[in-house]
């Protein structure tokens, strides 16, 4: 692990997979560049891990190309692809130890038994278990257990690692401290990353860019800031972050929501029919009529202490229940208005995201 | 606050109440084992130990050693137990591999053509085998039929037919185990070995074998015990021909009414068998063998 593997660029053209008449993968197209780490984000059944499974190759697809930097993987097999993988439930030998799975494929590639006991030991500094080579599989808890099919993966130094979900059977604490070691493992290691998760922060967390997938399409592929200020549909604006959706129509150049016309600096989609998307957040309790704010009259509904912030549900004269959530500290949460109370809702013209409309 | 307001004696009362009605659960089945287990076989012993003068003595196993035909009797039930089993492991293995691999639907299929046969009475298969094999069978009649061979085969009252009946009833009891054994094994694993650059090939030997090993194991020691004391199938199949330790039991009793004589053979088997599962003990847990996870 001294030198950086060369990182390669992989290239998904047109891949379907249908089981009976359910589609899958719907002709998924994708470049994830050399290097980068790009995460599937998507609920369960979305066709994420279907393909991860392809790139792996323990899926056929029906059609498609998949390309390795120049090279078409397609119809390789599986142990011919030099990938690494990063199983869910992590596949460790349940009859080997830490050394002998770590240094599983390097038996299989025919290292001399000096060379590999070198890069075992290096893999397993990586995921700082120095040490622990001698132990059994059932002797670790499942954060260690985790760092073993981390460092199994890239000990043969792949080109490519995919990852499934690895983090899901962590607790918390662990997930959110693997998160970052893992990060800090691809920018040291620099191999090109596929990471699956459902878990938006996750991917939030991780990401150079993330592919939102639901019914086996992308439905936006952007930098994790992008997906969340600027989710392409309703789809991807639901399912990263909180959100609420009010229609609005096209008014001339600009937006109306009922008889506000709305301030803003993101352009507006060329769709049929728009809504503007309200993350809790992104949203005041303001006095008066501040300069670039749109401003919406509403009633407190509920007013909810979670600690670290408070989250107020506002409805609005046409009915719509708005979220704001918003910091406590010297003792703000005695000065909020209360159940019953009319308050203005601020919304800054930077967060105000006009998005395609459902159906549209 | 006194001990008695914390009610340790009543909550230590409940919990010996509660050992005495577990135990009071296990008590028919206890007292089942000590009539029709513990005392027979200490009968068993007790009886070997008398000579035919009906006093203490050691002529029963002094026999065993001195007759030559004993000795060939043992090696015969070994030879036979032991091909039994290397039979059941060629057949039943990749059987059972083929049946860990399919969908859990197709695969409960064949497992239940497996255990067809157990419904079947023991005598009524045996018989079935007879009745195939014999000079004038089904498999010889068409065979010639057909030109595979001119003369009929003999297939049966020897130890081809032994081992023909003995592999088809023993068969299931390595299956299962191995069957389990196998589908335990977490798919994963393949795709892992896969993943890491092992060919199909070396997944399964570097991976799946070693993995099923314990089912193999567990499958085997349970046939081939189960064949040292076998009677109906050699004793039929066999033709007088194919001897085993438990007919020679029989002979003794039936023709030679001589009880010492056939305990002590019954004990000799007995403790090999102890023995054997003993040993076999100190290379696996048995409670693998009862399917008792990893």
């Amino acid at each position: 692990m001294s030198d950086k593997p060369e990182a390669l660029p992989i290239t998904v053209r047109g891949v379907t997979k249908t089981y009976g008449r359910v589609h899958a993968l719907d002709d998924v197209s994708l470049d994830v560049k050399s290097g980068e780490f790009l995460t599937l984000l998507g609920p369960s059944g979305s066709g994420k891990t279907t393909l991860l499974m392809v790139l792996a190759g323990f899926t056929r697809p029906d059609r498609g190309s998949l390309k390795f930097g120049e090279d078409e993987m397609i119809r390789t097999a599986p142990h011919l692809r030099g990938v690494g993988m990063v199983f869910q439930n992590y596949a460790l030998f349940p009859h080997m130890t830490v050394a002998g799975n770590v240094g599983y494929p390097l038996r299989l590639r025919k290292m001399s038994k000096a060379e590999a006991s070198g890069r075992i030991d290096r893999a397993l500094e990586l995921v700082q278990l120095d040490g622990y080579g001698e132990r059994s599989i059932d002797q670790l808890s499942g954060g260690q257990k985790q760092r073993v099919a981390l460092a199994r993966s890239i000990v043969f130094e792949p080109r490519i690692l995919l990852m499934d979900e690895p983090l899901s059977a962590l607790d918390k604490k662990l997930r959110d401290r693997m998160q970052i070691e893992l990060r800090h493992l691809h920018e040291k290691l620099g191999m090109t990353t596929v990471y699956v998760t459902h878990d938006q922060r996750e991917a939030l967390t991780m990401s150079d860019r993330i592919a939102v997938v639901n019914h086996g399409k992308i439905m936006q592929l952007a930098t994790p800031q992008q997906l969340y200020d600027r989710p392409e549909n309703q789809f991807v604006a639901d399912f990263i972050g909180d959100s609420t959706f009010l229609p609005v129509v096209r008014d001339g150049q600009g937006v109306r929501y009922g008889e506000t016309t709305l301030q803003m600096d993101a352009a507006v989609p060329d769709t049929r029919t728009l809504a503007l998307m309200i993350r809790p957040e992104r949203v005041r309790l303001v006095d008066g009529a501040p300069e670039g704010m749109n401003i919406l009259n509403a009633t407190v509904t509920e007013l909810v202490y979670q600690g670290e912030s408070y989250l107020l549900y506002a409805r609005l004269n046409d009915g719509a229940e708005i979220a704001v959530r918003g910091a406590i500290r010297e003792g703000t949460f005695s000065n909020l208005p209360r159940v019953g109370d009319a308050v203005k809702l601020g919304l800054h013209r930077a967060d105000t995201v006009i998005i395609a409309g459902e159906g549209a | 606050m006194t001990s008695a307001h914390l009610h340790a004696a009543g909550l230590r009362r409940d919990e010996r109440m509660e050992r005495w009605r577990l135990f009071g659960l296990g008590s028919p089945a206890l007292l089942l084992v000590l009539v029709i287990l513990v005392i027979p076989v200490g009968w068993l012993f007790y009886v070997s130990f008398i000579g035919a003068d009906g006093n203490f003595s050691l002529e029963n196993y002094e026999r065993m050693i001195a007759r030559k035909s004993y000795s060939r009797i043992f090696i015969t039930t070994f030879q036979v137990s032991l091909l039994t089993t290397a039979l059941c492991i060629v057949i039943g293995y990749p059987l059972a591999y083929f049946m860990s691999q399919l969908p859990t639907k197709w695969a409960n299929l064949c497992l239940i053509t497996v255990l067809l046969p157990f419904w079947t009475s023991l005598l009524v298969r045996t018989y079935a085998w007879l009745v195939l094999l014999q000079k004038q069978g089904l498999v010889n009649q068409w065979a010639i039929s057909i030109g595979l061979w001119d003369e009929p085969l003999k297939f049966v009252h020897n130890m081809t037919g032994t081992l023909i009946g003995m592999v088809h009833i023993m068969l299931p009891f390595l299956i299962l185990p191995v069957y389990g054994a196998m589908r335990s094994i977490d798919r994963d694993y393949m795709k892992a070995a896969s993943n890491l650059g092992a060919s199909p090939r070396r997944a399964f030997w570097t991976v799946f074998f070693p993995l099923s090993t314990p089912g193999l194991f567990a499958g085997s020691l349970m046939v081939f015990v189960l064949c040292l004391g076998f009677f109906v199938t050699p004793a039929v199949l066999g033709g007088g021909r194919v001897i085993m330790v438990s007919m020679k039991i029989v002979s003794n009793i039936e023709l030679f009414v001589n009880w010492g004589a056939a305990s002590a053979l019954g004990v000799v088997l007995l403790v090999l068998t102890v023995i054997i599962l003993w040993i076999a003990s100190r290379f696996l847990k048995l409670e693998q063998m009862t399917g008792g996870g990893h």
